[in-house]
């Protein structure tokens, strides 16, 4: 237990599972933050409830997960954004959602808080109407230098976030994002509701990563109550995982050629993304795939047109991609656009524990599928490609690799797909003790999925909270545009293609 | 007679090239769509847009000022004056005598300037960032495009494009690397100037990267259906411009009868549907540059016309 030793603790949760919760005192949780900064731990989530906060740490050198409890007796908490960056929005949202007040913080404005809810603190006890002051954006001031706003209304049809640059002409001096326009009150929604509900809730938060979450919530509801689903269930989980990652690194490739207007690549892989599709649609009913996991197994089995409509996606892949790839890299035009552009420095990926793409071109190595390997990816062998370079061409290179490995993924989960075999392992109607607590962590397209969940005695949930990849993504994009153009935002915008939806709950 | 079959020919040419406008437009985005394996849009889709937009109202914002609500009218009225001063299927053309190649690029150059001032003149960030844009293409692709004039007079003898083309047609032309290079740098000057990749993407829907889209983004209905015909008018005019001194094989005389005027029509449409596939075929297979590497690309035409220039002055032959 390293990462725990360096943090006084009384004692760890009991019905905590799979990895340990400590509730620590003012002095375990200035610990935990001192883990944070001096970079042995990575912050993987920061979440409220009405009456505590809870932080998520994961060890770099061993990757171990603890979560480390705070319990906010006079509604407030020390603050961790002050001395850890990444940790600001999140510490926001705690008290957007919850009314705890982060004592020493230096940022208090709110984050998704837009003042449109006719309510403050939605989560929280205190009650009590916060008045609704324009948001202010940081100051950059100096000669030449002027505003441009962006959003939340674009041009095009994409999700909604409003992004203020301030421009020296062309040159960016700095961009501030203000997100949360997409904001579903998910984690309300989620009290209370009976864990078949919930399971659709989560598939809903993102709809991009539909699977990923999913399968995160469902892990997290199984370690909960301490119960495996059947092996057939957990191959065709990742089976989909795949096919979700194949098809959303497809559009992905695609959408950012084509914001350096290369149409040409933007309708080959919007061919291959729509197969990806069709074919899920073929195997499980739903082209998003959305509703087929559930606590326990899965909803339904593949269709007997499923084995053959994925291999048929496999030969199609195999045949088109290489050719593909090969335009990406002799078209000079679109090179100059891409390399060296949006450099995301390494150590910042290291501080913001940036997952997916993100941080695997900037150097950073973690995927969660190898890192924790959880089932099936113990028991099948894939490489997890990371470069150096951090631009959008590292990013665009680290998925056409994971294309790849992910259509090697799907080749030996279909080799092991044999017998048809159970697909739902039944959930015990009621729990005998009070409340017991779960926690997953998943690899979607974009990067790791945290799912943490407390289900009481008749398994409804009491509390979940579902960070995604994106919220430590999407700073990371501020870091990235300083000192490029304005033309060149588009780019490095598409090649993180965070979630809007997912970071704004 | 000749001065009355003079006026029937421009008029005809004037309302030519009117007509053909949206439909070169619709036939370049066809193209595009079918080599992208789409099917795109139907090839009279920019007739039924600029139908659809003339019945909408206007928006205005507030603090629009006069110039905004007249500067539609004027950039129309310049861009078609400007496109029925290029010989399309004959060169019997009444005005040419009174504006030459010089007064085309005048002719565009007020209509962008006041473009550009339309641009700036709500207050948006994206008609700023539009107009700076364009103004930084302008300054490098009218010197060049003046330089190409200039090559292309000295070789020719004149600045009129009638006298121009029947020059090009003539076998006293030869082969001429002054030509070639002229060629080039007007075929750069015409990519930027109408705003196609790799300097600016007619289709884009990102407002960050739009250099004439953003200008035009608080434009609408009537207005926004002139600047569209406009936008129109002046890729033609610069296919045609291509076609005329470039390719002048075909072209019906300033006495030419009415089959000849039938043949060099004919011919017309086949230069502009050859012209039309290979834009759309370039701007298929190429990225849209970086916003600084624009004025490379302009300089490298500029470098061309100005050596075609000097090519022409060193030797004759060339």
């Amino acid at each position: 237990m390293g990462l725990l030793d360096h943090i006084p603790h009384q004692g760890a949760e009991p019905s905590h599972r799979p990895w340990p919760r400590i509730v620590v005192a003012d002095e375990g949780w200035r610990a935990a933050i001192d883990q944070l900064v001096e970079g042995r731990a990575t912050l993987l989530g920061f979440w409220g409830e009405s009456a505590a906060v809870h932080m998520a740490l994961l060890e770099a050198a061993s990757a171990e997960l603890a979560v480390v409890t705070y319990e906010c007796a006079s509604g407030s908490f020390p603050s961790v954004a002050i001395h850890h960056p990444p940790a600001l929005r999140l510490e926001r949202t705690i008290h957007d959602l919850f009314g705890l007040v982060p004592t020493g913080a230096g940022d208090t404005r709110p984050w998704l808080d837009h003042s449109a809810w006719g309510k403050s603190w939605p989560l929280g006890h205190r009650n009590g109407a916060r008045d609704a002051a324009p948001y202010d954006f940081l100051p950059a001031e100096g000669e030449g230098l002027h505003q441009v706003a962006v959003g939340p209304v674009h041009a095009g049809i994409i999700e909604p976030g409003h992004f203020r640059f301030t421009a020296n002409g062309e040159h960016v001096a700095r961009l501030e994002q203000w997100l949360g326009y997409t904001h579903k009150g998910i984690e309300s929604l989620m009290q209370g509701a009976s864990l078949e509900a919930a399971a659709k809730l989560a598939c809903r938060t993102s709809g991009d990563s539909a699977v990923a979450y999913g399968f995160a919530f469902a892990l997290a509801v199984e370690a909960a109550l301490g119960i495996e689903a059947p092996r057939r269930a957990i191959l065709l989980r990742a089976l989909m995982a795949e096919v979700e990652r194949l098809a959303n690194h497809f559009g992905d490739i695609g959408a950012i050629c084509n914001d350096a207007s290369f149409a040409l690549m933007h309708a080959q892989t919007g061919v291959l993304r729509e197969r990806c599709l069709r074919a899920a649609d073929a195997a499980f009913g739903h082209r998003l795939m959305m509703d087929v996991i559930v606590p326990g197994g899965m909803a339904r089995d593949m269709s007997s047109y499923g084995i053959p409509a994925m291999r048929a996606l496999l030969a199609e892949i195999r045949k088109v991609f290489p050719r593909l790839i090969e335009l990406y890299d002799n078209t000079a035009s679109l090179q100059d656009r891409t390399v060296t552009t949006g450099i995301v420095k390494p150590e910042y990926v290291r501080q913001f524990g940036a997952g997916g793409y993100v941080g695997r071109a900037s150097g950073r190595d973690f995927d969660a599928r190898r890192a924790i390997s959880y089932a099936p990816y113990g028991a099948l062998s894939f490489e997890v490609p990371v470069l150096e370079a951090g631009d959008v061409n590292a990013r665009v290179w680290i998925r056409i690799r994971e294309v790849e490995q992910s259509v090697a993924l799907i080749e030996q989960i279909l080799d092991s797909l044999d017998d048809p075999g159970g697909l739902q392992t039944a959930l015990p109607p009621r729990i005998g003790r009070g409340a017991c607590e779960g926690m997953a962590l998943i690899e979607a397209f974009r990067g790791d999925v945290l799912v943490w969940l407390r289900l009481d005695h008749e398994l409804r949930v009491e509390r979940c909270h579902l960070r995604d990849a994106s919220w430590f993504q999407w700073p990371l994009l501020e870091t990235a545009i300083e000192g490029n153009i304005i033309a060149d935002f588009p780019l490095c915008n598409k090649s993180f293609n965070c979630s809007y939806s997912g970071a704004d709950l | 007679m000749n001065a009355l079959r003079d006026i029937f020919s421009q008029g005809a040419q004037m309302l030519l090239v009117l007509l053909l406008a949206p439909l070169l437009t619709g036939f370049v985005r066809k193209v595009k769509a079918r080599l992208l394996r789409r099917r795109g849009p139907p090839l009279l889709q920019p007739y039924r847009d600029l139908v659809r937009l003339m019945r909408k109202d206007v928006v205005l914002a507030d603090n629009a000022s006069w110039l905004f609500r007249v500067i539609p009218y004027l950039m129309f009225a310049g861009t078609w004056v400007a496109a029925s001063l290029v010989p399309t299927f004959g060169n019997g053309l009444l005005f040419s005598w009174t504006a030459d190649l010089i007064a085309i690029i005048a002719l565009l150059g007020s209509a962008r300037f006041f473009q550009a001032l339309a641009g700036m003149d709500v207050g948006t960030a994206f008609g700023g960032i539009g107009s700076s844009r364009e103004v930084m293409i302008a300054t490098l692709a009218e010197p060049a495009i003046l330089m190409t004039v200039f090559a292309v007079a000295m070789i020719a003898g004149s600045t009129q494009l009638p006298n121009v083309a029947e020059f090009m047609g003539s076998s006293a032309v030869g082969l001429r690397v002054s030509l070639g290079m002229a060629f080039v740098a007007l075929t750069i000057v015409a990519l930027a100037e109408n705003a196609r990749i790799p300097v600016d993407n007619p289709a884009t829907h990102l407002e960050l990267t739009m250099v004439h889209e953003a200008m035009v983004l608080e434009y609408s209905g009537r207005h926004l259906a002139l600047i569209d015909l406009s936008s129109q008018l002046k890729l033609l005019l610069y296919v045609s411009l291509i076609a005329c001194v470039f390719v002048p094989w075909g072209t019906a005389t300033a006495d030419a009868g009415v089959a000849a005027l039938a043949v060099g029509a004919l011919l017309y449409l086949g230069k502009l549907a050859v012209l039309g596939f290979l834009l759309a075929l370039f701007e298929t297979s190429i990225a849209k540059m970086r916003v600084f590497r624009i004025p490379e690309f302009l300089g490298a035409a500029l470098m061309l016309a100005l050596l075609a220039t000097l090519l022409r002055f060193v030797s004759g032959s060339l």
